[in-house]
């Protein structure tokens, strides 16, 4: 057996940006031999006579990507758009080939880099299985051996012998993925084509790739969808752009990736109100990297008062993306401060020993207050949060079945007044 | 680890994937390793131009009968134009089949890489295929438009003798030639547009420096090497003798023809090879 499916050394793709896209005319050819003397004169940052371009010019998509997938891994790959994921399959897949670096890959590789790949309109679901097989790498004995699968799979029996162009989208991504889905190559490579389809095609796509999984093939996945990667995936690639690579188990890496997400999009600008100007707040989870249910997290407001205030107090109300109030909590409720000064920093808030809301999406919205003026002053800002979808709670996911509010509890189950459950079956 | 992956393991290729290089192997295994693409997208191009068409194949013979008939009633009538003692009208049919497969072939090869620009971003395999797909494509319509030509031999009451036999090198010459050709212009076409552009001016003039409309024999003898530059003359000339049984074979002019198609392909082998690289980054 190999002991690598994919090895990357280094792998770097340089693009052109700007006005000259590749092709050009011989008008622009003449023009430029023409010009070419005169510019020499003028002095450029690369005498090399040909057209003057600058470092801005140039764009690094991919930057010094190495890594190692061992046979058989299921590694999912996430970062920003433009990050160049997308690059990066290509080079794999040998389309196109890398500005410096090198890479080698045991094994046949098939590429999903998009749905329905060559499908050619006028002709039928069948002629186009065939056709769309052959571009994938399938042999014409192997597509005559998975017709039958490939069209169950994509719920199209009736309609095999109809031309494309007449399905509709579902029907036309299903049969796609459907025949990409019966490749039988050593590496498949997947990019975001799962994002297209209904809730139950996606599901269904998973619970493919996840058997693709379990035979022993290895998988690159790309995608924006952080459950489906943590899902389908074991080890997690970042990409970020133009620079190398961050790799490790697939939780840790989405985390990371999306405590970073969450720090950029959250808001950084200050707010002011009549006596105070704020700086940020803080939602710091204490143990983690993302804001879980059931662990500790920090909400800390940062501020400096503009003039002095002498009975301090901040109130913190949790509310749904939908601005449904949750919960709120007042700080005078737990503890008193002494006068505060003009000009300070000053940082006051909360240790929430177990945040009991489910993943989703949470606003907080911040008063200060100083009681002894009975001033009571709402922050003009929405501070945005997400809590990340983890496995919890013995093991399965918590989803909007459950409602708003995780609860932590233990089982209780007597028959006759005896016990039938270990008492000791413990939850998390 | 199931199975299937365990049996593979004695026979799963490697693939090294290295920046661009000068000089490259022109990938003829690998390409015969794909065979099966190339059938399908031949047929898919065959399939897919006569759809909904109320004519369809019919296409395939209408243009040629068209051209003879008017080159027989312009050049043949009115211009006079010799034509080595055969009928005029089954003289630049049989030259026009041939002339047919190699246009078509050289306008579609040209464009092809450009227009499948959208398999060439998505999906890796010799890209060779594309341009050799079009030429082959073209040979669904040479074939029906031969049967009418059997047909008029018939009609004219030419029997063909043995030279018949060489038709088939004669075929292959003319797919050669349209080849050559096309591998070149494909490869430039994706990086200078103009190439589209300019094809039908070439295939127009091509035709006039072709022996389609006049036999070569207008040609001073001691020219006649020179003009065997263009490989189709010496296509057309060995089709006519071929099929109509002339006196004399084709000579010099022939061979000259055929040097030429050689170095074109194989030229255009390795310039489309080498260019290859970068087309999914410039198309």
């Amino acid at each position: 057996m190999f002991d690598f499916s994919i090895r990357a050394e280094s792998l770097s793709k340089q693009y052109m940006i700007g006005q000259e896209r590749g092709y050009k005319n011989f008008r622009e050819v003449i023009g430029e031999v023409a010009s070419a003397p005169f510019r020499r004169l003028r002095s450029s940052n690369n005498g090399n006579g040909r057209s003057k371009r600058s470092a801005e010019d140039f764009i690094w998509a991919l930057k010094d990507v190495s890594f190692e997938v061992k046979p058989g891994e299921l590694v999912g790959i996430i970062g920003r758009n433009g990050a160049g994921k997308s690059t990066l399959l290509k080079i794999l897949s040998r389309i196109t080939k890398p500005t410096r670096g090198h890479a080698v890959i045991n094994g046949r590789v098939g590429s999903l880099l998009e749905v329905g790949t060559g499908f050619h309109p006028e002709l039928s679901g069948r002629e186009n299985i065939y056709l769309n097989g052959a571009i994938l790498g399938m042999r014409k004995a192997e597509i005559n051996r998975k017709f039958d699968e490939i069209v169950s799979f994509a719920e199209v029996e009736k309609f095999v012998d109809t031309p494309v162009k007449r399905y509709s989208s579902g029907m036309y991504v299903r049969l796609a993925f459907g025949v990409a889905a019966h490749m039988e190559t050593e590496v498949l490579l997947v990019d975001e084509v799962l994002a297209v389809g209904d809730a139950q095609f996606q599901k269904k796509c998973f619970n493919k790739m996840r058997e693709i999984g379990n035979d022993g093939r290895t998988i690159l996945f790309v995608s924006h969808n952080m459950a489906a990667v943590r899902t389908i995936c074991k080890r997690g690639l970042i990409l970020e752009p133009g620079k190398s690579v961050e790799v490790g188990e697939i939780n840790k890496v989405v985390d990371a990736y999306l405590a970073r997400a969450n720090e950029e999009a959250r808001d950084q600008t200050s707010s002011e109100t009549e006596s105070f100007l704020v700086h940020d707040v803080l939602i710091k989870p204490v143990e983690s990297e993302v804001v879980k249910t059931f662990e500790p997290l920090d909400i800390v407001v940062r501020f400096t008062p503009k003039q002095e205030i002498e009975d301090p107090g901040v109130y913190v109300s949790i509310l749904t993306s939908e601005h449904r109030r949750l919960a709120g909590l007042d700080f005078r409720d737990f503890a008193s401060v002494h006068k505060l000064r003009a000009g300070q920093l000053v940082e006051m808030g909360f240790r929430i020993e177990s945040f009991p809301f489910l993943p989703g999406t949470y606003q907080l919205e911040i008063h200060l207050k100083d009681m002894a003026q009975h001033k009571f002053e709402f922050v003009p800002k929405n501070y945005q949060f997400e809590v990340a979808v983890t496995p919890i709670y013995a093991g399965r996911k918590l989803d909007g079945w459950f409602g708003e509010v995780g609860l932590q509890a233990q089982p209780i189950a007597r028959e006759g007044g005896e016990f039938i459950t270990e008492q000791d079956q413990a939850l998390v | 680890m199931s199975e299937r992956v365990q049996a593979h393991q004695f026979n799963v290729p490697t693939f090294q994937i290295d920046p661009p290089q000068s000089w490259i192997s022109l990938g003829l295994k690998e390409l015969w390793e794909y065979r099966e693409l190339l059938y399908f997208l031949t047929w898919r191009d065959i399939k897919v131009r006569y759809k909904q068409t109320v004519l369809g194949a019919a296409w395939a013979v209408i243009q040629p009968f068209f051209m003879m008939v008017v080159f027989s009633l312009f050049f043949g009538r009115l211009a006079k134009v010799p034509s080595d003692g055969i009928p005029y009208p089954v003289f630049t049919f049989c030259a026009l089949l041939p002339w047919q497969l190699f246009a078509h072939a050289l306008t579609e090869s040209s464009n092809s890489v450009v227009a499948s620009q959208n398999l060439i971003t998505k999906v890796y395999f010799p890209r060779l295929i594309v341009p050799i797909s079009a030429v082959l494509a073209g040979l669904l319509d040479f074939a029906i438009a031969f049967v009418i030509l059997l047909g008029m031999l018939l009609y004219y009451g030419i029997v063909p003798g043995w030279q018949i036999a060489t038709l088939p090198a004669f075929i292959v010459l003319a797919i050669m030639t349209a080849l050559g050709i096309g591998l070149w212009l494909s490869a430039l076409n994706v990086q200078y547009r103009d190439v589209r552009y300019t094809i039908n001016f070439l295939v127009q003039i091509w035709l006039f420096a072709t022996p389609v409309a006049y036999p070569s024999s207008l040609i001073p003898e001691k020219w006649r090497p020179l003009y065997g530059l263009n490989p189709m003359a010496g296509v057309v000339e060995g089709f006519r003798w071929a099929l109509l049984g002339k006196a004399n074979p084709p000579g010099a002019m022939l061979w000259v023809s055929i040097a030429v198609v050689v170095l074109m392909l194989l030229g255009g082998l390795f310039y489309f090879r080498r260019m290859e690289q970068r087309f999914a980054d410039i198309v």
